[in-house]
């Protein structure tokens, strides 16, 4: 009966040719872009697209864009009242160009600019020895960059200490602001995940339900309707007259919002440690802080890096949300400069997209090449 | 002191203090905890009170009764600006609901074609969907969401030039504009209930068939013709049935008005700005799950199936797919859940979808704790529905080890 079941041969297929060892650069084109009659037709139709778009999307960007001008006149055509000739297209540089102080620092007066510039140097001095995996007292570099760092950038940014200017945080904007969210709320993430992480596994009935509470009504709504809740309900759940920064509650907002997601990455962390190493803690007599901190946590905590750093990723576009609630981080003053009036052009909200666009994708596309040679590191040690 | 213990021989247990004991420890941290808590929220409920009653307002669901006043663009329900608040929340769940369904099959579609094209010998193919993943994976959805709402569709043909390309070319019937797309809405006439039940009686018997083929094919070894008589069953049958209803249906065509196209039907630009911006966003993220889940399979499991004869299709279908969905189906269900809580990113262009709607009220009626607190209830509801359907959905899935 079975010899009747359609999907099953009753005769023997032509034995395949023996394989060549063809490694001419024909070959390579043979064999990797017209294997079979798909293949050869998907090259055909992906080669037509690609000739036809490529130089297009080039020309605007590069050949046919605007790089220098002072106003909107350098973008327009002659009809629409500039120089350029009539049909023209093309992106319009030279608006990021006039913009591109605004678009870093937001209206932070002119003046006080080297506050901000020396805090991402001290950032960017801290960040990378912590990043490469060779440097040594990693501990010290993470108290320096974790503790310290955001101690001194709240005293240099925002001033009125040491006879600095107090700048208002209405005036802070652009990727700065971005950026102080996104290191905030992984500051602020870390040590909550691990807490409502903890919380979640542990075996009291009443601490665990309301760890599982509070991470799966976070990660069941959107951001947005957090960020609102700490906008607009943080002023009535605290006392009568208070007067609490725009800007800290944004960062409330974001760092309840990325702990509960922290919580979960943390918590398959501290599933994948094998019980043994509870029990051996156990064993040796140490209390819970004790095991926590010295057994599990350094073991989980190291697993799931690249877990983190996807978290981190996902913060870092997220924040671009606090546009929604009227507050200008980079995509939200790119955003505002289009109704500017001095560079209204057609092409203007296109450009600063893509602008804004390879900005937030450098910084997503570093992270996520970090994550994976982490990823490739950890393997490594796991085959040894 | 165990050793002490042994020694003196003694089998009474050792005294310990009451501090160290673990059963009193985890029921003090508890009533601890519960006391932070309980204070947190009468002190976040006194402050409430006060703050609400220095501003004059009431707390409580009551103003949901009152008229709304205001207008929404795309609406699926019946509503105008003399519909209360519950019915303008009602409009705005509906509108988010439809946009994160299409979001989803779209992106789902588009995810499941760039996995396996990262995956494909094409070397070029393989190339520019790496290029695709990468790109939007590392771009925010708001930006996306703006590019074509700001950056795309309103560089379309205005109203004016519709007005003139129907003056040139009086027969055309779908536009696409920089105020949406418009086409020819649908009249549905008395006895196109009819071709509706034919349809659905078409889908049942298609199943039924499907069921009986397998039998068959288990029984006898020969399959029968399933693809066509399923096609003829679903297809031809609600078009016979249609005609011979005498075709109810007829078209109602968008016009042009003072200012604007009138009748038919139409798509506005927020709707597609936002649909484009989710699914293609999602479908990034989808692609990878995709490409994880195939690379999941071993290689032996299809060389296996080709060694018993099986071909390339069968083998797709019955062999590595079922293997890799194991592996999709529980990153994909949470790649679901995000862009059903990205379809809030609607409120930046103005696409009347819950957040959208629910911010209006919250502006006009000044019911911040209700409005969030109906947010939330509803976000939450939708994605543990959607959750626990594709557990559901994994289960059946799952390895039925023995």
């Amino acid at each position: 009966m079975s010899q009747s079941i359609t999907y099953v041969r009753d005769g023997f297929i032509e034995a395949e040719k023996p394989p060549t060892s063809d490694s001419s650069a024909f070959a390579w084109i043979r064999h990797n872009l017209f294997a079979s009659w798909k293949d050869s037709l998907l090259t055909v139709i992906a080669l037509a697209v690609l000739v036809y778009y490529l130089p297009k999307a080039i020309d605007w960007l590069f050949v046919s864009a605007v790089w220098t001008g002072t106003d909107r006149t350098a973008c327009l055509t002659t009809d629409q009242g500039g120089q350029l000739p009539a049909g023209w297209s093309g992106a319009c540089w030279a608006y990021v160009n006039d913009r591109f102080v605004q678009f870093m620092f937001g209206s932070y007066p002119r003046d006080q600019l080297w506050r901000p510039l020396l805090v991402a140097g001290l950032f960017v001095a801290l960040l990378v020895p912590f990043l490469i995996p060779r440097v040594p007292r990693k501990g010290l570099n993470a108290l320096l960059l974790l503790v310290a760092l955001p101690l001194v950038a709240y005293v240099l940014l925002l001033g009125g200490y040491f006879g600095l200017r107090h700048v208002e945080t209405s005036l802070w904007g652009g990727l700065m602001v971005t950026l102080i969210i996104s290191f905030v709320g992984i500051v602020m993430s870390l040590p909550i995940g691990i807490l409502l992480a903890l919380g979640r596994r542990s075996s009291m009935p009443i601490l665990k339900m309301v760890c599982i509470g509070f991470i799966e009504l976070i990660r069941g709504v959107p951001l947005i309707t957090v960020l609102f809740m700490a906008s607009v309900l943080l002023p009535l759940f605290l006392e009568p007259g208070n007067n609490i920064d725009k800007f800290l509650r944004a960062l409330i907002g974001v760092s309840i919002f990325a702990s509960a997601y922290m919580a979960e990455v943390i918590r398959g962390g501290l599933q994948a440690i094998p019980k043994g190493q509870y029990e051996a803690a156990d064993a040796l007599g140490l209390n819970y802080f004790h095991k926590m901190t010295f057994i599990v946590l350094p073991q989980a905590i190291k697993l799931v890096i690249p877990g983190i750093v996807n978290t981190f990723i996902g913060m870092f576009k997220d924040t671009s949300l606090v546009t929604i609630i009227s507050m200008y981080d980079l995509l939200g003053i790119v955003k505002a400069s289009f109704g500017d009036s001095g560079w209204i052009t057609p092409v203007t909200p296109l450009t600063g997209l893509i602008f804004a666009g390879f900005v937030f994708w450098i910084f997503c596309f570093g992270m996520s090449r970090y994550s994976a040679f982490v990823e490739r590191r950890l393997d490594k040690g796991h085959k040894r | 002191m165990a050793l002490a213990d042994t020694r003196t021989g003694s089998s009474e247990p050792p005294k310990v203090s009451l501090l160290y004991n673990p059963a009193l420890r985890s029921v003090l941290y508890q009533v601890v905890t519960l006391v932070v808590i309980v204070g947190a929220v009468w002190y976040a409920w006194n402050n409430v009170v006060q703050n609400l009653a220095r501003a004059n307002m009431s707390a409580g669901f009551g103003f949901l009764n009152s008229r709304a006043g205001f207008d929404i663009a795309q609406t699926l329900i019946a509503y105008s600006s003399d519909s209360t608040y519950f019915r303008a929340l009602q409009v705005g769940l509906l509108n988010t609901l439809v946009v994160a369904a299409a979001g989803i099959v779209t992106a789902t579609i588009v995810g499941l074609l760039i996995g396996v094209g990262r995956l494909s010998n094409n070397w070029l193919i393989a190339r520019l969907c790496t290029v695709y993943v990468e790109i939007f994976r590392n771009i925010p959805p708001l930006l996306v969401i703006f590019f074509w709402y700001l950056g795309v569709l309103a560089l379309l043909p205005s109203i004016r030039t519709i007005f003139q390309h129907l003056e040139e070319n009086p027969d055309a019937i779908f536009f696409i504009s920089n105020r949406g797309i418009y086409m020819p809405a649908p009249i549905f006439g008395e006895g196109f209930g009819m071709v509706v039940g034919a349809f659905v009686l078409g889908i049942v018997a298609a199943i039924a068939f499907t069921i009986w083929a397998n039998a068959r094919q288990r029984a006898t070894g020969k399959r029968p013709p399933v693809l066509w008589v399923n096609l003829g069953l679903i297809v031809l049958f609600p078009i016979l049935v249609f005609l011979v209803m005498g075709s109810p249906l007829s078209l109602d065509y968008a016009v042009p008005g003072s200012f604007n196209m009138r009748g038919g039907m139409s798509i506005g630009p927020e709707f597609l700005a936002l649909y484009l911006a989710l699914s293609l966003y999602t479908a990034s993220f989808i692609a990878e799950i995709v490409r994880a889940g195939i690379r999941g399979v071993s290689k032996g499991q299809s060389e296996a199936a080709f060694a018993l004869g099986l071909r390339g299709g069968h083998t797709t279908r019955l062999v590595v797919l079922p293997q890799a969905l194991r592996i999709i189906i529980p990153p994909l269900t949470s790649q679901y859940l995000n862009l059903i809580k990205n379809s809030s990113l609607a409120v930046a262009v103005g696409y009347a979808d819950l957040v959208a709607v629910g911010g209006t009220i919250l502006n006009q009626s000044g019911k911040s704790i209700e409005i969030i607190a109906i947010w939330m209830l509803v976000y939450v509801s939708i994605s543990l529905i959607t959750s626990l359907f594709m557990n559901w959905f994994n289960a059946k899935m799952a390895l039925v080890e023995r």
